[in-house]
């Protein structure tokens, strides 16, 4: 494993340094190269993307931080305007010197901001230092006016000052590009982490009533169960977190030792995977899941998020739901065979057999006129239905509840189109 | 260069107003042509000085850069701050900008009657000025800089070679239509002895024999074969010195005072980290599930011949391939499946046509894939520890179908 080493920086900040940051070292080391000695100019802007959770924010935070490089740390995603963007970084150069004046800085255009910038620079004893200005989520910097991306890329021509802007962001420059061309930074990927590198760094949270062997072969299993499906280091320390009191269950009962691999697995099996489809899915949270744990309860008792949806309908609107699923769904064609009690012959044309492949159910719902709905209502309906007032009121209450959606203008002449906005599954439960 | 140091002289000695516009792509060096041109005409005016002192009473330089200064008033604004009149200006309210403008320029003729002072304003990003409000910056520069009043010289610096079509008809009519083209046309040859050049330590740095043994060192990195292949590769790509720069600098930033010279195989990683596909990157980081809903996409672009698809179309050829022919998947829930496609619209691979409003459901929004199939197959060949059913599925035609 390579060691830190560079002349400029003490070799005491560079060890503390490397425990913090484990897995990353040669990015770390290139940063190092870049950057050079404290006043020497590095590379105007520096781009640094890679995976959610790969460690960028917490990587640059760290390194500027035991390094005691003057810097100014600003998430776009806080800051969505240019202004607040501005004055933000702004602000933080005032607070950065250290002196406690803080008057209000006023800073609408990047023509002002680059005479303030110049300004408060000049009022620092930075002693040539460079300045960084590093910018997390980078991409929210597309959306705001368009000047602002270019000029970034640029502020060390611009202002004439050893300041560097390093970009943070998950998606890659490709698409940063402005149509014209812009001044191209420096591009560095930091890799994922390897599942050799997710065990390591998720193992050295272990909590210190048990061996780290122990909570090792926790992680183990634990990554048995997602890493097929999420690699993000977040979500599966949190994961991790949550599910360790019911491993440890069987030893804390006393059932078993622990070296006994088998009950411990067959014990905390069921339990991950159920915490794949609720914890994972966010339907319920960590609380609850704990609370869960401690009674035992069955999976019937999991009231999720998206059991919230299923809601009670009357008994015309349940009708009405499947009458606007069938019509959503099914071909204008097929109607008269359905539901008409002596139906004729379906002539194939070539016209279906060209879009059989794209079945209705894959291309979503078609939307369908308000009498198309009521026939068909009609024909379901065993008893007789008087198109009364409350089925139409029934109807405007589904879309309230989002169930139907409307489709085009409200005063349309031909009578209001009606779209089905609910799967197949619902449909089943409520016919029930 | 010299004829911009020609047109620059004449402003500042003759009193000729003069415009033109530097013209070229990124990185060819048009803002260090002209800084190196003014810093010439500087030593040239104070020997000038010294000789003739009643002409120039002092020149400034108002640097605009069309980054900064979006519209026309603030460019005003700034106009006024660097020719330092603003207490001049103070409370004075204008009918127009060119009576602004004109009154600025007045201010300036100092006691002597047969010259103001010659002023030189320089445009850089040329093309974002043109887009302002009538542009009536321009009109306005390049009224004043053909009729007789002031000496003032207007340069404009882009990389847009369609600049002239651009400007309004009475901009162009005032514009002296001289143009100066900048473009990288040096061969291969030059290449690799501006490489050299840039690699080389100036002959004034302080440890003459380390210098020495470096200067020897890169003679000798570009007579080596490897050396210029990879910059014949950098080469054919862009002429840009810009990347060349890049490449140079990783390929140094593995010195340290264990490996003091540069080696081949150092450029050799430096180019390879250069021009590595970031996509293909980002595709090395994904999760098995996602992998799979991807080989899935390009599938389905394969059959459907690149129309756009949506969630649901998706899903059902995921579910085909695990009743079919996986071993090593689980067949997840619908929801799970969901958030991986969700995480992989959040990186941005995958892209709906339209902005998804609250009314449409979003498992049937439209989507386009950003990946080529190419891409797709080589990042599955280093992608770790990929099973091999996934493998096989994506390499099969659809034959099975």
């Amino acid at each position: 494993m390579p060691n830190l080493e560079h002349p400029a920086y003490p070799a005491a900040d560079l060890a503390r340094l490397e425990s913090l940051v484990p897995c990353r070292e040669s990015q770390v080391s290139m940063l190092l190269s870049i950057f050079g000695e404290r006043q020497q100019f590095s590379f105007p802007s520096i781009f640094i993307y890679g995976h959610t959770s790969s460690g960028k924010t917490y990587v640059m935070q760290t390194l500027l931080t035991t390094l005691q490089l003057p810097h100014v740390f600003v998430n776009c995603v806080e800051h969505f305007t240019s202004r607040l963007l501005l004055e933000e970084i702004l602000i933080q150069l005032q607070n950065c010197s250290g002196t406690e004046q803080t008057s209000p800085v006023h800073c609408d255009t990047l023509n002002d901001f680059v005479r303030l910038f110049k300004q408060a620079l000049a009022s620092q004893e930075l002693q040539d230092q460079t300045l960084y200005i590093v910018l997390d989520r980078a991409e929210q910097l597309r959306e705001m006016e368009a000047n602002i991306l270019p000029a970034f890329l640029r502020l060390q021509e611009l202002t004439d000052r050893n300041v560097t802007v390093v970009l943070l962001s998950e998606i890659v420059w490709e698409l940063f590009r402005p149509n014209v061309g812009c001044f191209e930074p420096f591009t560095m990927y930091f890799p994922d982490y390897s599942i050799g590198h997710l065990q390591k760094i998720l193992s050295q949270n272990h909590p210190p009533e048990y061996s780290a062997d122990f909570y090792a072969a926790y992680i183990n299993i634990l990554l048995g169960v997602f890493y097929m499906v999420c690699r993000d280091l977040k979500e599966l320390q949190h994961l991790a977190a949550l599910n360790f009191a019911k491993y440890c269950e069987p030893v804390v009962r006393g059932e078993a030792n622990e070296r006994d691999t088998r009950k411990l697995w067959k014990n905390i099996e069921p339990h991950l995977k159920k915490a794949m489809q609720t914890v994972y899915l966010r339907e319920i949270s960590s609380s609850q899941w704990e609370r869960l744990q401690q009674d035992g309860g069955e999976p019937g008792q999991l009231k999720g998020l998206s059991a919230h949806t299923h809601v009670e309908l009357p008994y015309y609107s349940k009708f009405l739901l499947i009458a606007a699923y069938l019509a959503s769904y099914n071909p204008v064609r097929t109607d008269k065979r359905f539901f008409l009690k002596h139906h004729g012959k379906i002539r194939k044309t070539n016209f279906m057999k060209k879009h059989e492949k794209t079945s209705n159910h894959l291309l979503g719902p078609k939307p369908f006129p308000l009498d198309r709905l009521l026939a068909i209502l009609y024909s379901i309906v065993d008893n007789r239905v008087a198109p009364t007032a409350n089925i139409f009121s029934q109807i405007t209450s589904l879309v309230t509840l989002q169930l139907l959606s409307m489709v085009g203008q409200h005063d349309q002449l031909d009578g209001p189109r009606y779209k089905c906005t609910v799967s197949l599954d619902f449909i089943r439960t409520i016919a029930r | 260069h010299s004829h911009l140091l020609e047109l620059l002289k004449r402003t500042t000695v003759h009193g000729e107003s003069n415009s033109a516009l530097i013209i070229g792509p990124r990185g060819s060096g048009k803002t260090t042509l002209l800084n190196h041109v003014l810093k010439d005409l500087r030593e040239m005016n104070q020997v000038r000085e010294n000789l003739l002192e009643v002409h120039l009473n002092g020149k400034k330089n108002p640097f605009l850069s069309g980054l900064l200064q979006t519209n026309d008033k603030v460019a005003l604004k700034e106009i006024t701050r660097q020719l330092q009149l603003e207490n001049v200006v103070g409370d004075k309210v204008f009918g127009s900008f060119a009576e602004n403008l004109a009154f600025l320029l007045e201010a300036l003729r100092r006691g002597n009657r047969s010259s103001s002072c010659p002023i030189l304003f320089v445009l850089d990003e040329f093309d974002l000025f043109v887009h302002h409000k009538n542009q009536t910056l321009l009109y306005n520069l390049f009224d004043i800089s053909q009729s007789a009043q002031t000496p003032v010289t207007v340069i404009g610096l882009t990389c847009r070679q369609d600049i002239l079509e651009l400007l309004e008809k009475r901009v162009k009519s005032r514009f002296s239509h001289r143009q100066i083209y900048l473009m990288n046309s040096f061969d291969f040859k030059e290449y690799i002895k501006i490489f050299k050049k840039q690699l080389s330590l100036p002959a004034e740095f302080p440890n003459e024999a380390f210098a020495q043994k470096w200067n020897n060192n890169v003679q000798h990195l570009s007579e080596d074969k490897t050396v210029q292949d990879v910059l014949q590769r950098l080469f054919h790509r862009t002429k840009d010195l810009r990347s060349l720069h890049l490449l140079l600098v990783l390929a140094v930033s593995a010195v340290t005072v264990h490996h003091p010279l540069p080696t081949a195989a150092d450029l050799q990683e430096a180019s390879r980290q250069h021009s590595s596909d970031s996509r293909a990157n980002i595709v090395h980081g994904l999760s098995v599930l996602e992998i799979c809903l991807i080989i899935a996409m390009k599938h389905l672009n394969e059959v459907y011949d690149g129309e756009p698809f949506n969630f649901q179309m998706v899903y059902n050829e995921f579910q085909k391939f695990i009743q079919r022919k996986a071993h090593s998947m689980y067949n997840f829930e619908k929801p799970v499946v969901m958030k991986a496609f969700e995480h992989l619209l959040q990186l941005e691979l995958v892209q709906p046509l339209e902005r998804p409003s609250a009314r449409a459901q979003r498992e049937f929004l439209l989507m386009k894939l950003l990946l080529d199939s190419s891409q797709i197959m080589e990042a599955l060949q280093v992608y770790p520890n990929c099973p091999t059913d996934v493998k096989q599925w994506a390499a099969s035609s659809l034959s099975w179908l």
